[in-house]
């Protein structure tokens, strides 16, 4: 199995070191400030939104899209309906920062549990859910180019 | 007559509302809390004044699956400086989804001194009322906790399969997908938490989120939410009625509903909800 990309991987070491829940829960909030950068934009997607874009079980409503990049790759595109979803847009925020561009492989390696070295493991079972489907469906997306070519 | 008086609620009481909240930011006897379903938002700014309670750390036994006992609730009350006598209003995110949680919690411990801020976070923040990321610490209090009383307002599995038995109302308030068992097959996407999709034999699907204006969060009025209820789903006021959706969450949102807006007298919540019914080994389930 390919390892998970190299800016991904710094971004679970730097979390990994987090002293407490608060200090992460400051960095995942700076992190979701820049979520502007990592919205749809119109000339990809509308609302209403298709429905094979939407993120399962996420009660953020937060939906992503993979737009092919000329060398192969994919960059990440999401949108999050609920204004209150800070951890949906963080969890997108991370995704595009270090996922966009990276080699296919690595992007179809990232665990959905990367969620749990995020937001911690005390999170509850449904924002859990909603969190790894935003990951899965980014994984999901490299695993399908992958297989189509 | 205010705005939440007009809409002809049982127990209007129950609800305060952000104007109420504002003029009681530094009332001694009042208590705010937060209870939200992301679990960034408080930190990123909160009603100020305004204490965190989480449902996960602060509400849940850390090991069984069940609440916290009388002595953490005790330890709990006594951190955020809540005293037996204090009044507590809950607001949150998602349209005080996670707010009535809380809510039906304090009311097992027989802490029924509360009301819910109608609109919550979101009408709060419309309203460009302040937020702060200050964290305010109180005087700890002495509490003594009742010890938790799950008979009234909480339901166990063998209560629904009674209930069941008895051709007993039963409200399935999760989303039409989860009620069907549709999203428990999507594959390579996380499952719901459950073996078998489906809902509980003969329970009516009410997506809970019915209950609020989704512009603002504020409940729907009494006439509205009787149309949904009673006149659509055929509820009577002196039903005896179970809510569940996945954890109990979402269902203590309508328990609340039932209970207090409407004025029903006998609702329970069954908090093991799909997570258990839909995996215990022989239960009945529809589709």
């Amino acid at each position: 199995m390919s390892a998970v990309p190299p800016r991904l991987q710094a971004v679970l070491d730097d979390f990994a070191l987090m002293p407490d829940r608060n200090a992460r829960a400051e960095y995942l909030i700076e992190i979701a400030d820049r979520f502007d950068a990592v919205r749809v934009p119109p000339e990809v997607a509308q609302r209403p939104y298709d429905e094979r874009h939407r993120v399962p079980a996420c009660e953020s409503e937060a939906f992503v899209w993979a737009l092919d990049n000329p060398d192969g790759t994919l960059t990440f595109r999401f949108d999050v309906l609920n204004p209150q979803g800070l951890s949906a847009m963080a969890m997108a925020v991370v995704l595009d920062e270090t996922c966009s561009g990276a080699p296919l492989e690595q992007v179809a390696s990232v665990p959905a549990d990367i969620v749990f070295t995020l937001f911690g493991k005390e999170i509850s079972m449904g924002k859990g859910q909603g969190l790894m489907g935003l990951v899965s469906m980014v994984q999901h997306a490299a695993r399908q180019r992958l297989a189509t070519g | 007559m205010s705005d939440i008086a007009s809409r002809g609620y049982a127990h209007p009481d129950k609800l305060v509302s952000t104007d109420w909240v504002a003029a009681h930011l530094d009332d001694p006897n009042v208590r705010i809390v937060e209870s939200n379903e992301d679990p960034l938002l408080y930190a990123s700014g909160h009603i100020p004044g305004a204490v965190q309670i989480d449902w996960v750390s602060d509400l849940n036994d850390p090991l069984r699956r069940d609440y916290l006992d009388a002595p953490r609730f005790e330890q709990l009350m006594s951190r955020v400086g809540i005293a037996p006598e204090t009044l507590v209003v809950f607001y949150g995110d998602k349209n005080n989804w996670w707010a009535c949680y809380a809510l039906w919690v304090f009311q097992l411990f027989g802490h029924t001194n509360t009301r819910v801020m109608d609109g919550g976070r979101l009408k709060w923040e419309q309203e460009g009322r302040p937020l702060t990321r200050e964290v305010p610490t109180y005087p700890p209090t002495v509490y003594k906790a009742q010890p938790r009383n799950d008979s009234v307002i909480r339901a166990f599995r063998d209560d629904v399969m009674r209930h069941i038995n008895a051709n007993k109302p039963l409200v399935d308030v999760r989303s039409p997908a989860e009620y069907t068992g549709e999203k428990l097959h999507m594959e390579g996407y996380p499952n719901e938490g459950a073996l078998r999709g489906g809902h509980i034999p003969g329970a009516k699907n009410v997506p809970w989120g019915r209950a609020v204006n989704p512009h603002d969060g504020t409940f729907k009025t009494a006439e509205e939410l009787r149309a949904i209820y009673e006149q659509e789903q055929g509820l009577k006021p002196d039903d005896d009625v179970i809510a569940y959706c996945r954890i109990g969450e979402r269902s203590s949102h309508t328990w609340f509903v039932l209970s207090y807006l409407l004025g029903y007298p006998n609702v329970r919540n069954y908090d093991g909800s799909w997570t258990e019914w839909g995996n215990l080994v022989g239960v009945p389930i529809e589709k």
